[in-house]
């Protein structure tokens, strides 16, 4: 019998930050402007040494300010749906469950419709009124989904399907009071989208909120095994089932909301990265989240780097992209699944 | 509760705590329960006070029919309610007062297997057994596995250990279920109807293997059941439940008379007396009962 032991944990994820360095130096190399590696290197290397102003004017726009900062939003993206996904699947009991069957991207929906239609000249409000959207169609499900007090994985699953429902049908009137121009954006929006650029201070807020919601859902994560293994079980082996859950719960959503906030809804990688991770290193929670927060960010880098480049110059929403590799994976996931 | 008037019974039980003086482990005194569906309304099931107790190496079962209130009963032992009134102590601890932790360092509960959700391998189920001892981000050490290996090879299991639970039997992935409950350390191994879908053949073969634990491990085993012959066999002590009423405590042949049993259990019962002192039951044919095939069987005799 082999336990988990950190040194095993370490390379696991050592090898896949090693999948994301090459998958990131890809996705700085190809687009509409193809980049050398030698090119990639040598500004790199500028950039370590301090010498930035070396640094050609054309390398800088399009490396870090257009391909890097969409880099790093598709990682941040991407490794918060991933981790949320695992919370979701383990406390909804239900492997084919993603961050967005609570109706959460709907709700952020919503809300950025209606920032569009309110405050179209204030680019600040719609991420806003999108977290907002999210995070009240969370609390919203949350109370609807309990029964006796308690969360209740079924009744909690019915009533996020509900909500999405509803929340969708609410989304296609508001669309049809848009005007043309706004009409665009919405629908890249709804389909997840990672090329409209943030503030600044976004990235700091996303980053700290990330680090919180994955620390929180790590804490859990031993607890997570036992809780997957029989709910009734876990409260025998000493876990405290009803906090553990409420963390997740919380922790999760926080998550998806500030992926909703910043890139729309990116569907599949939520529920896919965390399968794929389970296939290749196991259901052990304490590896699971780690390299689903890896794994995320790879699986979103390299769709956004398809979406910018197959149909070059023009651009697809990245959702399209996950969506239409994701959904013959998720049929493949759905016919072999165990046990 | 008045002693029933029972005939003497010559040979004395195998394993029994209570005939070696074992210390007193568990005792519940006067425990109740209500259940109630909402705020004030009447209760929709209740326990009556209930009292007995169970010493180490001791193996007790709780027997009823269905609804007669032995899962309550196991509950309040488990501490996972709390008594409406009474006590429900462990070695002088009331159970319900302990924080889940420590609780599970000392109770084991083993329920009818519930499904899971990603698959595992049988040896990393039975480590799930340490949970009670390891910290929020410790990892499992040496000692953990060792215990796990251990618990594997007293349930007779370590072949199993890298096998998927969902691809082995009932009865093994009962032992395995079990195996990780040894896992816990526990002093009080509480089992959940464990009979409930194994063959005659498995049953016999865990309730054996909870004897030699007890023995063995020192365990106090409760075990609940309907299984009337089962808990015969192999009880020290039985505690006979009805409509949410305790009838009786005592050994197999103390409690195992026939208008009790036929009373509880609705069913025409035989009871007669085996060789080591414990009782038989049979079911007894009754005159609506089919008489005529019985007779040609006779005539073909």
């Amino acid at each position: 019998m082999k336990a988990l032991t950190l040194n095993r944990l370490m390379w696991i994820c050592a090898s896949l930050l090693a999948v994301l360095f090459v998958t990131i130096v890809v996705a700085l190399k190809v687009g509409a402007v193809p980049l050398s590696i030698t090119d990639l290197a040598l500004n790199l290397g500028r950039v370590i040494l301090g010498r930035e102003a070396r640094i050609p004017s054309e390398y800088r726009l399009i490396i870090f300010d257009l391909r890097l900062p969409r880099i790093v939003l598709a990682m941040l993206v991407g490794g918060a749906l991933s981790v949320s996904g695992t919370g979701f699947q383990a406390l909804l009991r239900n492997p084919l469950a993603d961050p967005y069957v609570l109706g959460v991207s709907s709700g952020g929906g919503v809300g950025a419709i209606l920032a569009l239609i309110l405050a179209p000249r204030f680019p600040l409000v719609t991420p806003l009124a999108a977290f907002l959207g999210a995070i009240a169609t969370i609390a919203a499900v949350y109370f609807l989904g309990r029964r006796k007090g308690q969360l209740d994985s079924t009744t909690l699953l019915l009533a996020g399907i509900i909500s999405a429902s509803f929340l969708a049908a609410v989304i296609s009137f508001l669309v049809t009071t848009l005007a043309g121009r706004d009409l665009r954006g919405i629908v890249f929006w709804l389909m997840g989208d990672l090329s409209t650029p943030l503030q600044p201070a976004l990235y700091w807020v996303l980053v700290a909120g990330i680090i919180v919601g994955v620390g929180a859902i790590y804490t859990t994560a031993a607890d997570l095994n036992v809780i997957t293994a029989g709910e009734r079980e876990a409260i025998h082996l000493g876990v405290d089932v009803t906090r553990v859950k409420l963390v997740v719960y919380v922790s999760a959503s926080l998550l998806t909301g500030l992926a909703v906030s910043v890139s729309g809804a990116i569907g599949y990688v939520g529920l896919l990265v965390p399968h794929a991770m389970r296939m290749l290193f196991g259901s052990d929670y304490r590896v699971l989240i780690p390299t689903s927060l890896i794994g995320g960010a790879i699986a979103v880098v390299a769709a956004d780097t398809l979406a910018r480049t197959v149909m070059k110059p023009t651009e697809l929403p990245v959702g399209a992209v996950t969506a239409i590799l994701g959904a013959p994976f998720f049929i493949y996931l759905l016919r072999r699944r165990l046990p | 509760m008045s002693t029933p008037n029972i005939p003497v019974v010559g040979a004395p039980l195998q394993s029994g705590g209570q005939q070696t003086g074992e210390p007193v482990r568990l005792s519940v005194e006067q425990a109740s329960y209500a259940y109630h569906t909402k705020g004030n309304t009447a209760p929709v099931f209740t326990l009556a006070a209930t009292s007995f107790e169970a010493r180490q190496r001791e193996i007790v079962t709780i027997l009823g029919p269905n609804a007669s209130g032995k899962s309550t009963l196991l509950k309040l032992i488990a501490g996972s309610l709390e008594p409406l009134s009474g006590r429900v102590e462990l070695e002088g601890f009331e159970i319900s007062r302990l924080n889940p932790r420590t609780r599970a360092q000392r109770i084991a509960m083993v329920h009818q297997e519930s499904p899971l959700l990603f698959p595992t391998r049988a040896g990393e189920y039975v480590l799930q057994g340490r949970h009670p001892y390891s910290r929020m981000m410790r990892f499992e050490t040496e000692n953990d596995v060792q215990i796990a290996e251990n618990a594997l090879a007293q349930v007779g299991a370590s072949h199993l250990k890298d096998r998927w639970m969902h691809e082995i039997s009932g009865g093994e992935k009962q032992r395995v279920i079990l195996a990780r409950a040894l896992a816990q350390q526990p002093i009080l191994l509480l089992l959940d109807e464990p009979t409930l879908h194994l063959d005659i053949g498995a049953q016999v073969e865990l309730l054996e293997r909870l004897r030699q634990l007890a023995l063995e491990n020192r365990y106090t085993v409760i075990v609940v059941t309907h299984e009337l012959s089962l808990a015969a066999e192999f009880a020290d002590q039985v505690v006979l439940m009805h409509n949410g009423k305790c009838l009786r405590v005592g050994t197999p042949a103390e409690v195992y008379r026939r208008d009790l049993l036929e009373q509880v259990f609705e069913a025409p019962l035989d009871v007669d007396m085996g060789p080591e002192g414990r009782p038989r039951v049979h079911i007894r044919g009754t005159k609506t009962a089919r008489p005529a095939p019985i007779l040609m069987q006779d005539k073909l005799l």
